[in-house]
């Protein structure tokens, strides 16, 4: 296993059609908790997988070029 | 007992999906001038189904426009829809991330096949339908007025049909309560008429044709004052109700009088 010998080296997702830049080694739950969005009121989209365990953010581990989708319920007919 | 009417005359509770429901009105949440409003006009309505659409967070204003922080989901019955969608694999997308919220399994299922009418494309949502159900969705299917596809949409394992009165946020009413009566005959899972209800007169004059209930949003959420027209379609969708079960006199072309015919002085 290769470590990143740099601090702060970054990868870059997709997060809702816009690039992100995040540390490496950053999980679900860190981009979540860094956007100060409460994870019980979004559903997350990984690579196109949904993710349906919440409890799972915390140990999924993001990498370069992923996409995530992050959706919420909003007002609708 | 006064003379006010009771919605309890009303004696069928409405069951969908083999769940009991309180209202036969069920509601929106879009277009509302505020979140307030629409909290209000949804008190006001009655209702306990309550619609909301899955979209995109938006990054740069994190929760305050998600509508569970205006909107106590322990109040309402949640029903996400799939509006915005073009294909059968989008609108099945969205109903899984649905229901990934984790509130249940129920879908009100569109797949819209143009822009400018919002007319269903009547093939992704029959095929949309048959993978949502097999995967153990409940589905309610909106769909226009058309009789044969609403028995391919029960046949396809929708717990629910529900054509429109007229297109979404028309405010148009009812086009043709023939082709709604219809579908209603023929059906066995409940028909819920869904979009283009402008006024309550409307709603009264849809609840008439026997059908189950009415799913609006613009319809309140577009009036002047949505807190009264909420309570006035509520009032609508039972006096419909009770009107379709207390059965209408027969249609006459000539006059019938009410008074006694006999007994008049003499001229």
């Amino acid at each position: 296993m290769i470590q990143s010998p740099e601090a702060g080296e970054m990868i870059t997702l997709m997060v809702n059609g816009a690039p992100r830049e995040l540390e490496r080694d950053s999980t679900v739950a860190g981009l979540l908790g860094s956007l100060r969005i409460d994870p019980r009121l979004v559903i997350v989209e990984h690579n196109r997988t949904i993710l349906r365990d919440r409890d799972a953010y915390a140990s999924l581990a993001l990498s370069d070029g992923d996409v995530i989708e992050i959706v919420h319920f909003v007002g609708g007919g | 007992m006064g003379i006010a009417v009771e919605s309890s005359l009303d004696v069928s509770p409405l069951v969908i999906g083999g769940r009991e429901f309180r209202s036969r009105l069920m509601v929106g949440t879009g277009k509302y001038a505020s979140n307030s409003d629409m909290v209000h006009a949804i008190e006001a309505s009655g209702a306990e189904v309550v619609t909301v659409a899955v979209r995109r967070v938006d990054l740069n204003r994190a929760n305050e426009e998600g509508i569970l922080n205006h909107l106590d989901a322990s109040q309402f019955f949640l029903l996400a829809n799939t509006a915005g969608c073009y294909t059968a694999d989008d609108a099945i997308r969205y109903a899984r991330l649905a229901r990934a919220a984790g509130f249940n399994e129920w879908v009100k299922l569109e797949v819209i096949g143009d822009q400018e009418t919002l007319l269903p494309d009547t093939a992704g949502l029959l095929e949309a339908t048959r993978t949502l159900a097999a995967e153990g969705f409940k589905v309610m299917a909106y769909t226009n007025d058309d009789l044969i596809t609403a028995l391919r949409l029960e046949e396809a394992g929708a717990v629910a049909v529900m054509p429109l009165a007229s297109p979404i946020g028309s405010g148009l009413g009812m086009l043709n309560p023939y082709a709604i009566r219809t579908i209603k005959k023929r059906l066995s899972v409940p028909v819920i008429v869904d979009a283009g209800v402008g006024t309550a007169s409307d709603a009264c004059v849809v609840m008439e044709q026997g059908v189950d209930g009415i799913l609006m949003n613009t319809g309140i959420a577009a009036a002047s004052d949505p807190v009264r027209m909420a309570t006035a379609m509520r009032q609508a969708v039972e006096a419909g109700r009770l009107a379709y079960l207390a059965g209408r006199m027969p249609r006459r072309e000539v006059a019938v009088p009410s008074s006694p015919l006999t007994g008049m002085l003499d001229s």
